[in-house]
């Protein structure tokens, strides 16, 4: 999913090869990770598509079934990834995981930690965000998740950049070893509070933390830990709000003098999500003035709360009074302070 | 203030030998960079380039730079006595959850006739002259106030910060990222960003699949901030290419702002859309002219630019010296790299293109992508990103089309004060996205 050199970006990447992961599109919400075979088959509800049809062909074309039917194949990307990969656990979606990158401030290079791996949708982001150089640790403490997740990122092609480890992070704190190594830290877990101190250790000064939190009271008591060690505590909520385009036909004629069926006249909406395996015709009716519009409404649908996410840098705090010192161990004095 | 000059001494001498110049994620700030200056917890955000003789100015008064030379990222600093600043140790904050609630007092007493203050103006400016520290004044400011102790116990804290704030200022050092270089526009001059706010750029770069290696296309016409978001992201590989209408590069002058090493520098490139989607290459001679092409304009545009901002953005920074300059970006791409995009299209497209048409443009440099590749349109407006989807839909040039808008709004989190804040920017723009397929 991720270059691992220039030749490989994806613009390099022109034909589809067997073992290759491709993204079948069938339409906006329906589209499934296939890993292709020689000899493999897909079947949907338009028909049986032969893998050895696909091998040879450029990403992002059509492939048809034995009915005729097409599908797109495209190349994955974390954000298809997010929307086909097996739900193990709640995950993190675009908006949130946007947003986390960017405040976390994850540049190639970065050390990330991270827990809990949960399906490994927002893993996959960060270790977009650290590549080629940086690394991901990342942390669950149920060892089903931890398979799977590696699973997923041995078929994704991210194994390099991510490791992921079965560790009870709430009670055992992640371990010693990256003290003072991680750039940033994301913590998704039922009682952030407990892993602050611990997260708190392993950040470089200067550090960011981030702390994913589905309800205020979690916000509440992490924030109140946060306050001995971090300093621009800052919760947000992020949400995203999508829109429809449809084309109307909308009545321009003049109202006055016409005598015309308000019921029929009233807007003639030609309601159609758009669908990529369908003919757009819009049926042309011979309303008298209609003219067609293309306007987006918002969907009436949203999610309305997925979680907090409250951000904090730790504390620079290794200036002793008497002059610089600046070594590698005396991180971590806040408690001596 | 001897003990500031030792401290700056030995810190570039460490600068020095760590190479901290050079160094893609530097943690120090070292003299020539960019830095943000955070004045009183995001009062105020300030850019500026360090250097001995900058200085910023807090209230009426300027206070030398120098100090931060050599200081880690993250140091806060606080003007303790007259003119100088100096790095305070952060105060660990004693938990104030108790007795919140049972607090009782309120504001029935407290009668608004600018009364309540014994001290005078000049009074503090007299202690002031005489040395006293901020915190001192901030004492007798309470002891001298007829109202303090009957304020509700959260007022009293808001009333020590209000003042803490005018008479002893915090300033914390900050790296500037893409993420404080976005907010601080926004905030102050977000027109001169398309009103791009943090959140909405956060998308761009997501939904554009921004990674290491990857070849991106742009049209940036918010100064600079998408390329150098999306430099960023590249860390030295890949390229962000921008490109444009006619024959004057856009500005990118934003990238400055960026502590960027030459290597990250070296991929910032541009090149028109004529030259990227003419089915012949450029002439020889006109791609080696990169040095004639550019003075008249891109000079131009840079000295413009660079006055606009000392004056506007960098307002506050008076430059005595002239700056240590950073390498320009955005030199002409090379023969080789246009050849390379023309075969293999680039793997990525963000657009943010205020006073252009999504569909007109995204017509013209659409076709420059590979297929599967994403791309993520910002505009300021919902209707012509609808009329852009609706012409990519009907043309099936694209699929997994969606329009998106972003929204943001932040809590304070305090004990038993918990809400959302009074204000919010209710407009952050929207987001265009969708995939590149081919049309065969």
């Amino acid at each position: 999913m991720l270059p691992t050199e220039s030749k490989k970006a994806l613009s390099f990447k022109r034909y589809i090869e067997e073992g290759d992961l491709v993204i079948v599109y069938e339409r906006n919400d329906v589209m499934k990770p296939v890993k292709v075979i020689k000899d493999g088959v897909l079947q949907n509800r338009f028909g049986v598509y032969k893998h050895s049809d696909w091998i040879g062909k450029p990403l992002g074309t059509k492939v048809f079934s034995n009915k005729g039917k097409f599908v797109y194949l495209l190349a994955p990307t974390p954000e298809l990834w997010t929307l086909v990969l097996s739900h193990r656990t709640q995950i993190l979606y675009i908006a949130d995981i946007s947003f986390v990158l960017m405040y976390l401030e994850v540049v190639p290079g970065c050390i990330v930690l991270e827990s809990g791996t949960g399906s490994g949708s927002l893993s996959t982001s960060l270790a977009r965000a650290v590549a080629p150089t940086g690394h991901v640790y990342s942390f669950d403490f149920q060892e089903q998740r931890a398979v799977c997740a590696r699973e997923d990122f041995e078929k994704t092609g991210i194994s390099s950049l991510v490791t992921v480890e079965v560790r009870d992070i709430q009670g055992q704190g992640f371990p010693e070893k990256l003290s003072g190594l991680a750039d940033s830290v994301f913590l998704d877990l039922p009682q952030p509070w407990l892993a602050v101190p611990s997260a708190a250790k392993m950040l470089k000064e200067d550090g960011v933390l981030c702390s994913f939190s589905p309800c205020i009271e979690q916000v509440q008591r992490t924030c109140e830990v946060l306050r001995s060690y971090f300093i621009q505590i800052r919760t947000f909520e992020v949400l995203l709000r999508t829109y429809e385009v449809n084309e109307l036909k909308v009545d321009t004629g003049s109202m006055i003098g016409e005598n015309q069926d308000a019921d029929n006249e009233e807007s003639r909406p030609s309601k159609r999500k758009h669908r990529s395996n369908e003919d757009d015709t819009i049926s042309h009716d011979n309303s008298y003035n209609a003219t067609s519009v293309v306007m987006a409404p918002p969907c009436s649908e949203a999610r309305g709360h997925t979680g907090y996410l409250t951000f904090a840098k730790l504390q620079c705090l290794y200036l002793s009074l008497k002059g610089w010192i600046y070594n590698s161990t005396s991180y971590h004095v806040l408690d001596t302070l | 203030m001897e003990k500031n000059k030792d401290q700056a001494v030995i810190m570039s001498e460490n600068n020095n030998n760590n190479k901290a110049h050079q160094d893609p994620n530097p943690r120090f700030a070292s003299e020539g960079c960019s830095v943000l200056l955070d004045v009183n917890d995001g009062d105020r955000l300030v850019f500026a380039r360090l250097s001995g003789g900058a200085v910023l100015k807090i209230g009426n008064k300027n206070y030398s730079l120098k100090p931060l030379i050599g200081a880690p990222f993250g140091s806060l600093f606080q003007v303790e006595t007259g003119e100088d600043l100096s790095r305070i140790l952060p105060v660990k904050k004693e938990s104030s959850s108790n007795n919140v609630i049972d607090d009782a007092r309120d504001n029935r007493e407290l009668i608004d006739n600018n009364e309540a203050q014994n001290l005078t103006g000049e009074e503090i400016e007299a202690m002031r002259r005489e040395g006293a520290k901020g915190d001192e004044i901030i004492e007798a400011l309470i002891a001298n106030s007829k109202t303090f102790d009957q304020k509700f116990q959260l007022s009293q804290e808001k009333y020590k910060l209000k003042k803490q704030k005018k008479y002893a200022p915090k300033l914390l050092l900050r790296r500037p990222f893409a993420r404080s270089i976005c907010e601080a526009y926004f905030k102050k001059y977000p027109n001169r960003i398309g009103f791009l706010r943090v959140d909405a750029l956060s998308l761009l770069l997501t939904m554009a699949n921004v990674t290491a290696y990857s070849d991106v296309l742009v049209v940036d016409m918010v100064g600079g901030l998408v390329t150098g978001a999306v430099a960023e992201r590249l860390g030295g590989t890949g390229y962000v290419c921008n490109t444009y209408k006619g024959n004057s590069p856009p500005s990118v002058e934003m990238v400055r702002m960026f502590n960027f090493t030459d290597k990250v520098i070296e991929r910032i490139v541009q090149s028109s859309i004529n030259e990227l989607s003419s089915a012949k290459t450029v002439s020889p001679e006109e791609n080696n002219h990169q040095e004639g092409v550019h003075p008249s304009t891109s000079d131009m545009v840079e000295d413009t630019a660079v006055t606009a901002e000392a004056r506007v953005v960098v307002d506050d920074v008076v430059l005595e010296s002239k700056i240590v300059k950073a390498p320009k970006a955005g030199a002409k791409a090379s023969k080789e790299a246009i050849e390379m995009w023309k075969e293999n299209g680039f793997s990525s497209l963000i657009m943010a293109a205020q006073d252009q048409d999504p569909w007109a443009l995204a017509n013209d440099v659409l076709p420059l992508l590979s297929y599967s590749a994403p791309f993520a349109i910002y505009h300021q407006y919902l209707q012509p990103l609808a009329t852009c989807m609706h012409n990519l839909q009907q043309g099936k040039m694209a699929i997994n089309l969606q329009i998106t808008e972003p929204w943001l709004r932040e809590y304070q989190v305090l004990p038993s004060r918990t809400h959302p804040h009074m204000q919010m920017s209710s407009f952050g723009g929207y987001v265009l996205s969708g995939i590149r397929i081919s049309t065969t």
